[in-house]
């Protein structure tokens, strides 16, 4: 069985790598919405972790994001957060939060800064599936 | 007992609120995106969406009644939490949200 993919264009790679340096040494965060799974929109969102190795959305963004979707059929495509001194892969904490089983995870690693690592995932009742970013 | 909100319109309290249901918890909607509900508060109005819908008000709140660490629920824009919760108060035309923290770390 082929595995899942997700078509991430060449800017929104660019900017969520952007979006890590950015907040590193901190976790950044934002979402990729979009019609029938189609990445068509990126926001980035404020991390109301004041640490550097967690990142917990705000919640107002996020409820004015989800009242857009209902109101235009769009859905939340992708999370994305970054691991900036980690690997790109879902941690244990991703695992045990990852509510929205319909978005993939992206996680994007700068554990090498000069060579940003994008990977994504599904994570469904903490099963981790990779899915391609093509 | 009526209350009059802005304009003069006059409302009943406890009367019909729109609740936003998030993708994980429309399995349990029959796939609706929206439903209505009635509650004098967020509490009543989960009790009653949990007649229609079994097993939703589980996933909204702990054991106790109080809502989950990681949900928000949003009454007119505004999230409950910090402030009266499920104790929150509802009004005919209210809208409620229910939106699941998106949360992580290394």
């Amino acid at each position: 069985m082929s595995p899942e993919t997700l078509v991430l264009s060449r800017e929104m790679r660019a900017e969520i790598v952007a979006h890590s340096r950015e907040l590193a040494p901190r976790e950044c965060c934002g979402v990729i919405l979009g019609p029938a799974g189609v990445a068509a929109e990126l926001h980035r969102l404020t991390n109301l972790e004041p640490g550097v190795d967690r990142y917990l959305v705000d919640d107002a963004e996020l409820y004015a994001l989800a009242r857009a979707n209902d109101e235009r059929g769009w859905d939340f495509v992708a999370i994305y957060h970054s691991h900036p001194v980690s690997v790109a892969f879902p941690s244990k904490t991703d695992r045990e939060l990852a509510f929205w089983e319909e978005a993939v995870y992206v996680i994007c690693s700068l554990e090498h800064p000069d060579a940003p690592v994008l990977r994504g995932f599904r994570i469904v009742a903490d099963e981790v599936a990779e899915v391609e970013l093509v | 007992m009526f209350a009059i909100r802005e304009g003069g319109v006059p409302v009943t309290d406890g009367g019909s609120v729109t609740v936003l249901v998030p993708v994980p918890l429309r399995q349990l909607t029959g796939g609706e995106s929206k439903v209505t509900g009635d509650g004098e508060t967020v509490a009543a109005l989960i009790d009653d969406l949990e007649g229609r819908y079994p097993g939703i008000k589980g996933r909204i709140c702990e054991g106790d009644g109080r809502i989950r660490r990681f949900v928000n629920v949003f009454v007119n824009g505004a999230n409950v939490r910090g402030a009266d919760g499920e104790r929150t108060a509802l009004r005919a035309g209210d809208e409620v949200g229910i939106v699941p923290a998106m949360a992580g770390g290394r």
